[in-house]
Order: C-alpha cells, then sequence, then structure tokens
C-alpha cells in the first residue's frame, strides 16, 4: 500500500504562562492510500491538535516541528507552482495550505453546525467549496457538481435540500452535508474528527456506514479520530492510541483491541462499558496536566505495573510484532 | 417477591408549543411525554434510555416537578407527590435528589464547594449548627472520595469527574431514597466514566438508594440498571429486566438501538 499521508515527528507547542507545553509530542505515523487509521485518546490526549496542525489550522501563537508528506493527487501538478507528487504540508506557507485544503485533504467536525454558515443556503455553501478550487468553472457547472456532491453524501432530493438553511436539517443531515462539502474538490486525505460524538447512535450507525462506502468508492484515505473503542473497531484497520500528546500503541485495531500491550489501551478497554455488564475497572487519578508531565512514561503514575524504570525516560516504541508497537518497557 | 413501591408515574403527559414559523399565530403542539407509567421499587436501579428528543429529560423533570406534566398522577411513597404543598412538599422532596450531565453548569463557580454540598442542609435542615453541618460535609465528601481540603475550594479547581462526584455529595447529603442521574457520565471520558458509574453502584448499596438512571447510552445502562425502560417518541416502548430488554429484546426500536451501538471486539 503506497504511503499518503506520511507524519514524522511531529511536534506542536502552545505558549502558556509557565512556558511551551507540548499538546502534540513526536507523533510519526503513516497513513496508506485507501486505508482508514483510527486515532484513539481521551480529553488532552491532543487527538485534536493533531489533526488541525495537520490542516494548517492550529491555534494562533502556536509553532510546530516535525513533517507530514501529502501524496498529492495524480494530476494536480500545475506547471511551475508544485511540481512535486508531494507537499511537507508542515512546511508550507499559509497561501499554499489553502490551496491544498479541500482539494487534497478536508476535514470535518464533531458539530457541523459551527462549520456550516447558518445564513447560506446549502447549496451556496458547497458550491463555494468547489469555486474555490475550481476559479474556471461556469457556474452552471459548478451547480451540477454540488448537487452531486449531496447525492453522494446520500442526501435524499438534493435539489430541494440545496435550498434549505443549516438550521432546517437535523444533526445527521447536516453532518452529511458536512461530508459533502468536505469531499466536493475531491481530496484523496479525508480527516474526520468525532463525526459522530454528537450523533444520536443509530444515525450514527449511518453515518458510519456512508463514510465506509464513499472511502471505498473513492479510494479515500482517511484519519478517523474519536474516544469511542467500538467506533473505532467499526471503521478503521489500524489504531493509534494517544496519551497526553504522544502515540503509546499503535497497530491492527483488532489485535490492539483484544490483546493491547500498552497498560493505558488495556485501562481504557477495561474501563469502556459494553452491552454486557462485566465489573468496570476505572483507571485510577486523572490525566497529567501537559504544564507537569512526568519525567518518564506519562502514564506511570496511574499505571498498575510501574516500576522504577518507567520514570527514567519516555520509553522507545518497542516493537510486538512486524504491525504492532507500545511505548512500554514491558513490552519485550 | 414484590418489593415496596417507591414510586408511581401514572399516564404522565407532557406538550409543548411548537412554533411553526415567525409569523404563524396558531402554534402546534408537540407531545414530549406521551401518557408514561411505570413502577419504582425501593432498592432497584431503573434505567431510562433513548436517543435525543425521546422525552427522556422532561420525564425526570417532571419527577422532580421542575415541569409540571398536563396530565397524570406520580405517587411518591404512596403520597400525591404534585398535589404536595407547603410542609408536606418539603418533606417529600428532600427525599428525592438530582445529579446532571454537566457538572460544570450545575455548582455556582462562585461558591466553594464545602457552601455547596451544605447547602441543601441549610434549606432542609436548618436547625444544625454550624458544627454539626461541616461534619455532615466532610462525611459525605469522604464518601464519594473527594479530600477535606476540597471545602475550602472552588469548582474550577477541579476535573470533570471530581466536579461530579461533589454534585453526587450534595445530592445525597440530605439522604435522599431516591436519586435520578440525568446523564450523569456522558461529559466525561471513559476512564473517568467508569469511575462514577462505580462510585454511582457504591453509594446505591451503602445508602440503600433507588435509583433512576437515564442515559441516551445502552452500555451505560447497562452496567448498572436491574430494569430497562426504552423510551422513544415520548413513550416507554419496552420495559423489562435489564436481562430481557438487552439479550432478547422484543421491540424493534430497542432491537434497532442494539444493533446500532459500536461493539469492542472481545
Amino acid at each position: 500500500m503506497a504511503t499518503s499521508l506520511g507524519v514524522r515527528g511531529l511536534t506542536v507547542e502552545l505558549p502558556t504562562p509557565g512556558g511551551w507545553v507540548r499538546p502534540v509530542n513526536d507523533v510519526s505515523f503513516t497513513l496508506g492510500e485507501g486505508e482508514t487509521l483510527g486515532i484513539v485518546g481521551e480529553s488532552g490526549s491532543g487527538k485534536t491538535m493533531l489533526s488541525l496542525a495537520l490542516m494548517g489550522l492550529e491555534p494562533h501563537g502556536a509553532r510546530h516541528t516535525g513533517e507530514a508528506w501529502l501524496k498529492l493527487r495524480a494530476g494536480s501538478e500545475n506547471g511551475g507552482v508544485r511540481n512535486a507528487r508531494r507537499e511537507n504540508l508542515l512546511a508550507i506557507s499559509q497561501h499554499e495550505m489553502r490551496e491544498l485544503r479541500g482539494r487534497e485533504i478536508a476535514m470535518i467536525f464533531q458539530e457541523p453546525m459551527t462549520a456550516l454558515n447558518p445564513v447560506l443556503r446549502i447549496g451556496a455553501q458547497v458550491e463555494e467549496a468547489i469555486r474555490v478550487h475550481e476559479p474556471r468553472a461556469g457556474e452552471s457547472e459548478i451547480h451540477r457538481r454540488a448537487l452531486e456532491a449531496l447525492e453522494r453524501a446520500a442526501l435524499s432530493d438534493p435539489a430541494r435540500r440545496a435550498r434549505q438553511y443549516p438550521h432546517q436539517l437535523s444533526g445527521g443531515l447536516r453532518q452529511r452535508v458536512m461530508i459533502a462539502m468536505a469531499l466536493a474538490a475531491g481530496p484523496a486525505v479525508l480527516i474526520a474528527d468525532e463525526p459522530t460524538t454528537a450523533l444520536d447512535v443509530t444515525v450514527q450507525k449511518q453515518i458510519l456506514e456512508l463514510l465506509a462506502k464513499l472511502r471505498r468508492e473513492l479510494q479515500l484515505s482517511m484519519l478517523f479520530i474519536t474516544h469511542d473503542l467500538g467506533v473505532v473497531a467499526q471503521v478503521a484497520a489500524r489504531v493509534a492510541v494517544m496519551y497526553a500528546g504522544r502515540i503509546v500503541e499503535v497497530g491492527p485495531v483488532e489485535e490492539v483491541l483484544r490483546a493491547p500491550r500498552h497498560p493505558y489501551t488495556e485501562g481504557l478497554l477495561r474501563a469502556a462499558p459494553r452491552l454486557t455488564r462485566e465489573k468496570l475497572v476505572p483507571i485510577p487519578g486523572t490525566v497529567p496536566s501537559l504544564e507537569a508531565l512526568p519525567p518518564g512514561c506519562a502514564f506511570a503514575p496511574r499505571c498498575p505495573h510501574h516500576v522504577e524504570e518507567c520514570d527514567a525516560a519516555v520509553p522507545e516504541f518497542r516493537a510486538v510484532n512486524k504491525n504492532h508497537e507500545a511505548r512500554c518497557i514491558l513490552v519485550s | 417477591m414484590p418489593g415496596e413501591i417507591l414510586l408511581e408515574a401514572r399516564a404522565l403527559s407532557k406538550a409543548y408549543s411548537v412554533s411553526t414559523g415567525a409569523f404563524t399565530q396558531s402554534a402546534r403542539r408537540a407531545l414530549a411525554v406521551d401518557g408514561v407509567s411505570f413502577t419504582l421499587e425501593r432498592g432497584e436501579t431503573l434505567g431510562i434510555v433513548g436517543e435525543s428528543g425521546c422525552g427522556k429529560t422532561t420525564l425526570a423533570r417532571m419527577l422532580m416537578r421542575l415541569v409540571e406534566p398536563d396530565s397524570g398522577e406520580i405517587l411518591f411513597r404512596g403520597e400525591d407527590w404534585l398535589g404536595a404543598r407547603g410542609a408536606k412538599l418539603r418533606s417529600l422532596r428532600r427525599r428525592m435528589q438530582m445529579v446532571f450531565q454537566d457538572p460544570i453548569a450545575s455548582l455556582n463557580p462562585r461558591m466553594q464547594v464545602g457552601s455547596i454540598v451544605a447547602e441543601p442542609l441549610a434549606i432542609h435542615e436548618p436547625q444544625l449548627s454550624g458544627e454539626q453541618r461541616s461534619a455532615r460535609t466532610a462525611e459525605i465528601l469522604e464518601a464519594v472520595g473527594m479530600g477535606r481540603d476540597a471545602v475550602t475550594r472552588y469548582p474550577h479547581e477541579f476535573s470533570g469527574g471530581q466536579r461530579q462526584r461533589i454534585g453526587i455529595a450534595r445530592a445525597l447529603i440530605l439522604r435522599p431514597e431516591l436519586v435520578i442521574a440525568d446523564e450523569p457520565v456522558s461529559a466525561l471520558d471513559v476512564s473517568v466514566g467508569a469511575q462514577i458509574l462505580e462510585l454511582l453502584a457504591r453509594l446505591q448499596r451503602e445508602f440503600s438508594l433507588t435509583l433512576m438512571l437515564i442515559s441516551h447510552s445502552l452500555p451505560v445502562v447497562a452496567q448498572l440498571a436491574s430494569r430497562v425502560a426504552v423510551m422513544q417518541t415520548g413513550r416507554i416502548v419496552e420495559i423489562g429486566t435489564a436481562e430481557q430488554v438487552l439479550q432478547a429484546p422484543q421491540h424493534a426500536y430497542t432491537q434497532a438501538l442494539l444493533a446500532a451501538v459500536p461493539e469492542i471486539p472481545e
């Protein structure tokens, strides 16, 4: 599988009164073409900041290091401006990022209402997402493609939907509109940040099925960010678990969820309620503040297997097998 | 052997007016809760599960008398709860307390935690001395797993899970018989939510509570409930023991809800 997005050593730093903190800390992963990689973590894990950094949407004052090489679609190199087949998202200008956003890489969010303009009709917003990247396309062509985009997101009667305003739609339909907009200009990579968290479980199921169908049909590479282990099992082939800014475990989703090798992943699984009642085992304590991270493994203070060695240094990744690794000294 | 009935709801209904447009005179009435009846036995945990707009929160608010039903009756400890006034109302009210979803919004940010937790005592047991009130506050904070030093601190100094513990302490300080918990873990991370669910289960045993757990999440309800009621568009469409409802659902909507839960591979 060719790499669609290759992230190496991505660190994002934010200024605080006490100095710089790292919500994303030395994160590396590859996203294969047509693959879905799940990023799982709780609040404060850095999963959202990671996606914002990749989209060039970090908060004001943030700084970053590292590389994120995005493979551009075939045929998108036009003339002198961008001949390279890959672009480092973390090194390009705001202007260049605007060119890529939507056309090469797009994002959908948890709450579509905040991303949609409340006073513009749905159709106009989807058309705008196309027009930005196709300045030479005629209005009727853009209109036609907007309806196609809405139809692709399985909105019934797209012509009628296009004339409606966001508040006239349910949460599930608004998320479909967001998906239509995100995919309107034909990006190859989609970042989905908790796209179903605000939705009812039956609506969530429909949206997850839609995303799976679009991924297959459009050969999308997807970075799927979620706190929900059940959701990640359903959508992703591989999963990366984040804690306090770092990826602590990565591997095939079934293997990681059935046989976790990092104690944090194990703890999450034992704390997650399932349909059958079992004794939940909460993880004691709370996530450490980014301003006061422990010197070694950030999970050490909450870890049942904690030994002295854990505090010496942040554990390097250790291979469980060739597809599965964890930042834990217990992996041998 | 059937247990003692602590609360009985009979044909509760509540409609809200829905404006159909900015200039329309006649508003449509939408039934938020539509003829809901059930009983709650002392000591049990009844889970109420349903999706947004199903009426579960309106139902909870009617049981708490935060919202007046349009019709129906509620018997609490065998007495007419909706008709209770004055001293009767106060004596019944203290026996029924609520835990809310959002521990941030439900705690006064300018009050110290000690005062927040002790506030119900000031209202319902004004005869207590300051010393007695402090002792009761310390005792209940300890029961929910908070240290004594919490008393002089403010809500913002605590994490979401700790704030939910504070909310639970306030709900329990009057030693209520019935606690209605409305989405108590929805705003929390999984690892912290598990702490709160475990705490609720322990407190239920220690304080012999009757618990009504309202949640959109079947897995959450499955952890605590002895019986489960499934609500859809204002009605209870299925009610039974947790085992019956979760293992052998009869209603098509319950089956659809269960099928939609993304399961973690075992």
